[in-house]
């Protein structure tokens, strides 16, 4: 009976997340196309370094270490989920132990142990965001469902280990009396010691139910995470990897050319222009999500709202109203509306091509009379000093720099707006080369 | 550089003045510093003079490409014509632009920036440091993020203070961690935006807990941004901001090199 339960939730289970998860894939596939050149085996260093090694988690050390913690335990886990989901459709109890021998005492202690170290971590990061309220974990873009989000995800770790010391800790027990149907595993550090202390005087059936409970209670809470995930900043357990990956490996100065313009500004100059395809570009820049490439999208999904970025950004640091995390939360924020507006096949989302009724919502037609700009203001993208502090900072590669630079293309090129201080600057370059109305001549130093 | 190429010369390096180099008071002593080092160490180079323009960096950075590529185009022309191979410059956004935004426009030239190209000098000889300018002096250093984060480049910066014979301490935020001085991405050419202070204020207090008596810097809105910051804190008396390339002229051994 509760092998077919444990099967209809676990294929639900599936159903469902097959579906969330595509949800987000066509919410990053609302971006451009992404022209960077990433070579495989640069890729996969980064993949093996900074993702899989947290390299970059380093520059921070407590954090990094409790870190650490956490998602060891995480991957080693798996092993144990994996015979979960054996035990759980053929109804075995602990099959693994079978195959492996003396290898799973090795595992299932280490599991233990990498377990309660987890579980400090978990209090130490709880303490941190709620009690101690570490600077980048307390400002204001936090407000509301991201901290409710991020304490959430801790108290559902909490409740992850709570399972496998119940299920380990009768377990223990059980093993003293009734060894014929659970078999003696040589090293449980934790529960050799917690088991007897919490389970030891109780009864056969009571430990039976105690080792069920803690077992089904693992389970689900993995099940819902799977399910929570698409919908939590915490997704970057699975994107962390692919973000890192198709991170652009060209120089960090570099801002991506603009073919466009250079083949305009050339004719203008009178030069050759290579091949002209005339392609007609109405915006410049990028005003809403879909102006900017799947990778910045990506960028989005993959941010744990650590706030590295911010924590160094110097205009955040000085009060500005600038914060990178904010811009990467907001470019989310407004990829979900616009894919979930989509999605409704709502027609009053659908714009008419001068003047004509329109029958099917596409992306190309979609309108809702929003903008990034909605999310993110001018004063925040003026506030930018380019420094790329929060490139340095992110431990997942995520670039806060390109969104806001394409924000400012826009405000510049398409809207011909911008602060007003830039104006006699762009007219003193444009009339005079340099970037002070200055009448000496440019070689006036060497006369000193 | 029109002269030298009429007469029929050749350079060894293009001296990119930039211009802050050209027209910022400040900044003009350094390029005359740089200037004077050159001829020291037996350099053959030339400037662009009037044909030289704004690189397009801070044009690029608010957004405007159409005014980043006009300049950048007309100075690639310019390079190319006059088959420019080496630039040095003493600006790290010039630097920047010259050596990571120009090859996508047809402008591909080894550049290096002035601590880089000093520091080679020094290595091979042809500079020699001397005298006890900095005697007894503490020295620190900020890293500008053109040329320390954005472009890796923390050492040669470090190596030349380090050849002086002061003490080279750190800034609490430093290399990687850097604390930008508040003039990139055209900052330096608008007011700031609202908040509880400026950031070259912010820079200065690091400056001023390290104890200092002169901070090295290598670009020249660093330069400007950490005087006004210093003064801001009325301490302009008690620290000084020196391009690396000072320092090294107030060192090293006046006799011109063959």
């Amino acid at each position: 009976m509760s092998q077919i339960i444990f099967l209809l939730i676990t294929i639900g289970v599936a159903f469902l997340a097959l579906k969330q998860y595509r949800r987000v894939l066509s919410n990053i596939r609302l971006g451009k196309k992404y022209e960077a050149k990433i070579e495989p085996s640069v890729g996969w260093k980064n993949v093996f370094l900074i993702a899989f090694g947290q390299k970059k988690m380093f520059k921070r050390w407590i954090p990094a270490v409790l870190h650490l913690g956490i998602y060891t335990a995480f991957l080693l886990t798996q092993i144990e989920l994996i015979e979960i989901l054996i035990d759980g459709i053929f109804g075995t109890h602990r099959a693994m132990h079978h195959v492996l021998g003396g290898m799973y005492s090795g595992i299932i202690g280490t599991i233990e142990f990498l377990s309660l170290f987890a579980l400090v971590a978990t209090i130490a990061f709880l303490v941190r965001r709620n009690i101690i309220k570490v600077d980048r974990l307390a400002k204001p873009e936090l407000n509301g469902w991201p901290k409710l989000d991020a304490n959430l995800i801790l108290l559902g770790e909490m409740l992850l280990v709570t399972g496998i010391f119940m299920m380990n800790g009768a377990d223990r027990v059980l093993q003293n009396i009734d060894p014929e149907h659970f078999a003696k595993i040589t090293s449980m550090p934790i529960s050799s010691w917690f088991g007897p202390m919490m389970f030891g005087d109780m009864g056969h059936d009571a430990l039976v139910s105690i080792e069920r409970f803690g077992w089904w209670l693992h389970v689900l809470v993995v099940y819902a995470f799977i399910l929570y995930l698409p919908y939590s900043k915490h997704l970057h357990i699975f994107f962390a990897f692919p973000n890192v990956y198709f991170h652009d490996p060209s120089p960090r100065g570099k801002i991506e050319n603009m073919p466009e313009i250079m083949n305009e500004v050339k004719s203008m100059l009178g030069m050759e222009v290579a091949v002209s395809e005339n392609t007609e570009i109405a915006d410049f820049g990028a005003k809403d999500i879909t102006d900017l490439t799947w990778k910045n999208i990506l960028d989005s999904y993959t941010c744990t709202e650590c706030g590295r970025c911010t924590a160094v950004c110097p205009a955040n640091i000085t009060g500005k109203k600038l914060s990178p995390r904010k811009v990467m939360m907001s470019i989310r924020d407004r990829a979900e509306e616009i894919g979930t507006n989509l999605r409704s096949n709502d027609i009053k989302f659908a714009q008419g091509q001068n003047g004509e009724e329109t029958t099917a919502l596409t992306i190309d037609n979609y309108s809702d009379g929003k903008s990034l700009f909605d999310y993110i203001s001018k004063e925040e993208i003026h506030a930018c000093t380019t420094c790329n502090a929060c490139v340095e900072a992110c431990p997942v590669m995520i670039n806060p720099l390109e969104p806001i630079l394409q924000l400012r293309r826009y405000e510049i090129l398409s809207e011909s707006a911008g602060p007003p201080d830039w104006v006699p600057m762009f007219t003193s370059l444009e009339n005079s080369g340099c970037v002070w109305q200055i009448p000496e001549e440019r070689t006036a130093w060497t006369h000193q | 550089m029109a002269e030298v190429s009429a007469n029929g010369g050749k350079i060894e390096v293009l001296f990119w003045v930039g211009c802050a180099g050209s027209f910022d008071a400040r900044a003009q002593k350094v390029s005359a510093a740089m200037a004077k080092l050159l001829d020291i160490a037996g350099i053959s180079y030339a400037i662009l003079g009037n044909e030289e323009m704004c690189t397009g960096d801070p044009a690029r950075r608010a957004g405007n490409e159409f005014v980043f590529q006009m300049l950048a185009l007309q100075n690639i022309n310019t390079l190319n014509q006059y088959e420019i191979k080496t630039i040095v410059t003493a600006c790290p956004h010039c630097f920047n632009t010259l050596k990571n935004e120009y090859p996508d426009l047809g402008g591909s030239y080894h550049v290096m920036h002035h601590t880089q190209y000093l520091n080679e000098l020094l290595s091979s000889g042809k500079l020699k440091i001397e005298g006890g300018a900095f005697k007894g002096k503490k020295l620190t250093y900020h890293d500008s993020c053109y040329l320390g984060r954005i472009n890796g480049e923390y050492q040669a910066p470090r190596d030349l203070i380090e050849a002086l014979d002061g003490d080279l301490v750190e800034l609490k935020r430093s290399k990687s961690n850097g604390l930008c001085c508040g003039a990139g991405g055209a900052q330096m050419f608008k007011e700031d935006e609202p908040g509880k202070k400026r950031i070259n204020t912010e820079r200065a207090e690091d400056i001023l807990e390290s104890q200092a008596h002169i901070v090295g810097a290598n670009c020249p809105f660093c330069i400007t941004m950490l005087t006004d910051g210093l003064q801001a804190k009325g301490s302009q008396d008690e620290v000084m901001v020196l391009d690396i390339s000072e320092m090294i002229l107030q060192s090293v051994n006046h006799k011109v090199h063959g």
